[in-house]
């Protein structure tokens, strides 16, 4: 009798965990449901729910892991790629999946009339990529020139089928969708042909139903979580992470710092409608450097990001585990280091004011997104820092494609607070911010030749970096590259941002990480119990 | 309703006295951030507590209120100037001036007046101070608000154009700007003071509306839009009540030039 108890007991434990549907928010509409035409961070989030990838990017380790191949060879130097398939996977409907349909998926992809952005990442030069099925569980894919780093791009290539009469809707990855109301929410069913299963040999996912609700206002976002209505908050702000410390802190996380940078940088442009001797300030390596000291960046952090930030000392943050330069060391906030590199440039105090050895009072603007809190306290941070310094600082917040125009257009602006977004840890995802030809590199976009030794000196190191195999000789190369940002100040970094989360109490091995998505990337082993 | 325009003048009077002479009864400067003292709560140092950067909440609106009761009636005299102007005399000329000057109102009626100062604001030069962007802002909002009053003052100045009185004085042999300055301006008086009074808590309002959206008066310098952004975060409301300040000031004070207008309009 008490063995039968204990039985049901235990079915019953099984079904509640089974059963409980997995709830969160999505910010907007997803734009598409074919994989390859992703775009945007709602789109995604399907993507990653229902996808089935060659290899997948542990966001915990960051390392790659098998996924519907079981082992991959990289050849050619990098021109080439050969995948070995798990046999006997079958799609969401029940068609079989062989190597036809990674060359399905290339050729719906790579199709010239079709514009994806993860087809753009595989185009590395004139020619064509080409798909080619070798056996039913081989397939390899060639390229018109060396890919660095090429395995990286296929964590967001999700398998279509060749042969299913569902298209896309048959899918390879833990959930499918079963309801989508435009406007509403999307539910997701498990797959029921899942292929990946637990250490015991347990059918995974674990989860039977995830619901997303489709919600813009983060406030109620947080609401709804504090209610229990739903279960996962990605990226929170600090404000309401301190607020939700408060009330649930067993339901919130501090993940650490994210990849993505605040940063600040002057208008180079020599063309720009701005004055001449502005832009001799603004090219003055010494003008940067002392910019750059001169901000207190530990109170950024602080009260502007309530200590969830860290002093930022370049482009890649200290939590992308293998590119990070761990020598460089963010700038000291040093006032008389400041002066010195200005002295140099025959800058000198005059009363409360700083000039330029022209006689030139010291005056610059700062243009931020207008609305975006944390910049706009930045900003007003910075301009009470520089003011010590005698250099007045003027703020305007600008809505932004305004902002985007006179950054990337017309030019007609001095300093700027943006930030950086890396979704990627791997170098080539900065390609088109560090290359002088490239309309990303902002301080001075577009350029027909380098226009200084580093920028040439950069442009080298990234295409050499870009067509290496060896990781290990890209690291060499890109450390440079961060070494020489942090010399030249062409970006002046501010903090890194943490990726803060929240996760429901009665949600079960979640393993939040700093890499998107941070809270449920190993949704397909995540359990809940009731509210 | 007299007691309530004279309890409204009176507390109008005081903010008004306690902003405008903000330094005297401001414990801090509005930009001072003490930056080891951020988001406090209200304390005797710190009445209002501070800001997340450490900037003194009641300091902050004393100036930001001066900001708004100063620039508010400039904005306005701008605004009824200008309608004046346009409705006015067209109102006053007639014929085709008339129907070129309604058809402009209209036109500027018709416009998105949120995405028109977005723009204007856009183009503004980049290096204005704090101070001279306040004025800018506040001009703006004059120059782009003429044209509903501008529309009251064409009627009035049609009608009066009408009257028996300017037949009269036209019989007299008066005529062209004399008649318009001696004869109609006087008694267009009343309702160019009403429009006046009616326009500064639009004025008020429409910063707000700016300053909201991160468009209004440049940082360090405060005003009741910039205050009013701390209430975006609404879940921070029920255990931070005292943000609710720059709301309470905003509806006090709109409150009190709309309870006291009826008077000024009966003048």
């Amino acid at each position: 009798m008490k063995r039968t108890s204990f039985i049901l007991l235990f079915i019953l434990a099984l079904q509640a965990l089974a059963s409980a549907e997995l709830r969160f928010v999505i910010h907007g509409e997803p734009r598409t449901f074919t994989p390859y035409l992703v775009g945007d961070e709602n789109s995604e989030t399907v993507r990653y729910l229902t996808g089935g990838v060659l290899i997948r990017m542990n966001r915990q380790t960051q390392q790659l892991e098998p996924g519907l191949a079981t082992s991959w060879k990289v050849a050619k130097m990098g021109t080439a790629i050969t995948f070995t398939l798990r046999s006997g996977l079958k799609f969401s409907d029940g068609t079989p999946f062989t190597a036809d349909d990674v060359v399905y998926t290339f050729q719906q992809m790579m199709a010239p009339t079709v514009h994806s952005s993860i087809a753009d990442a595989f185009r590395s030069g004139p020619g064509q990529v080409i798909a080619k099925a070798g056996s039913p569980t081989s397939v390899t894919i060639t390229f018109p020139a060396p890919i660095s780093g090429v395995e990286r791009i296929f964590d967001q290539v999700a398998i279509m089928s060749a042969k299913s009469p569902l298209k896309e809707k048959a899918v390879l990855g833990p959930f499918v969708v079963a309801e989508y109301k435009p406007g509403d929410h999307i539910t997701f069913n498990a797959n029921p042909n899942y292929w990946k299963k637990d250490e015991k040999g347990n059918k995974l996912p674990y989860l039977q139903t995830v619901r997303l609700d489709i919600q813009s206002n983060r406030d109620i976002e947080l609401l709804r979580f504090q209610k229990g209505e739903i279960q996962l908050i990605n990226g929170l702000d600090t404000e309401n992470f301190d607020r939700l410390q408060k009330i649930m802190p067993q339901a919130v996380k501090d993940v650490g710092p994210s990849l993505d940078a605040e940063e600040f940088w002057f208008n180079e442009v020599q063309r720009s409608p701005i004055p001449a001797y502005k832009i001799t300030w603004f090219r003055s390596v010494n003008f940067r450097r002392a910019v750059a000291h001169g901000i207190n960046r530990d109170d950024i952090a602080r009260l502007v990001f309530g200590g969830h930030a860290q002093a930022a000392a370049g482009s890649v943050s200290p939590a992308n585990k293998f590119w990070f330069n761990a020598k460089l060391k963010p700038y000291a906030y040093d006032l008389k280091t400041s002066m010195n590199f200005l002295k140099k440039d025959g800058f000198h105090r005059d009363g409360n004011s700083l000039k330029d050895k022209d006689g030139h009072a010291v005056e610059f603007s700062i243009i931020v997104p207008a609305g975006n809190k944390a910049r706009e306290r930045e900003a007003a941070l910075i301009q009470q820092d520089l003011a010590q310094l005698g250099m007045k600082v003027n703020i305007v917040p600008l809505d932004f494609p305004s902002l985007i125009e006179r950054i990337t257009q017309s030019f007609n602006y001095e300093g700027c607070i943006l930030g950086l977004q890396n979704f990627d840890p791997d170098p080539n995802d900065q390609m088109n911010v560090w290359l002088s030809s490239s309309e990303n590199h902002q301080w001075d976009p577009s350029q027909k030749t380098p226009a200084t030794f580093w920028e040439a000196e950069m442009d080298k190191l990234m295409r050499q970096q870009a067509t290496t195999q060896d990781n290990n000789k890209r690291k060499v190369a890109y450390d440079r590259v961060q070494q020489i940002v942090w010399d030249q100040a062409p970006f002046i970094y501010l903090v890194n941002k943490d990726a803060l989360v929240a996760i429901a109490p009665n949600v079960h091995d979640a393993n939040p990480a700093v890499l998107r998505p941070q809270t449920y990337w190993n949704i397909d082993r995540m359990t809940m119990t009731g509210r | 309703m007299r007691y309530a325009r004279a309890a409204a003048l009176a507390v109008l009077l005081f903010i008004c006295v306690s902003c405008l002479f903000a330094e005297l009864f401001a414990p801090a400067g509005y930009a001072t951030q003490y930056r080891d003292s951020p988001d406090l709560a209200p304390s005797h140092r710190f009445i209002l507590g501070t800001d997340e950067l450490g900037r003194d909440r009641f300091s902050r609106l004393l100036y930001g209120g001066r900001v708004s009761l100063i620039l508010a009636p400039t904005a306005s005299v701008i605004s009824v100037l200008l309608a004046a102007l346009i409705g006015g005399v067209s109102g006053y000329v007639g014929g085709w001036l008339e129907k070129s000057a309604m058809t402009l109102t209209d036109l500027f009626l018709s416009l998105p007046w949120l995405f028109l100062l977005i723009a204007v604001r856009a183009v503004m030069p980049l290096n204005t101070s704090a101070e001279v962007s306040m004025l800018i802002t506040f001009s703006i909002l004059g120059i782009l608000g003429w044209a509903a009053t501008a529309r009251v003052l064409a009627s009035a100045a049609r009608d009066l154009r009408r009257s028996d009185f300017v037949l009269q004085a036209e019989a007299a042999g008066m005529r062209g700007w004399r008649l318009f300055v001696i004869q109609v301006l006087p008694n267009m008086k009343p309702i160019l003071l009403a429009q006046f009074w009616v326009s500064i808590p639009i004025f008020i309002i429409a910063e707000a509306n700016l300053g909201l959206l991160g468009l209004g008066v440049n940082e360090p310098m405060p005003s009741l839009g910039g205050l009013l952004r701390e209430l975006e975060n609404f879940s921070a409301l029920s255990v931070e009540p005292w943000r609710f300040a720059p709301l309470i000031l905003l509806v006090v004070v709109v409150s009190a030039f709309q309870i006291v207008l009826p008077e000024k309009e009966n003048a």
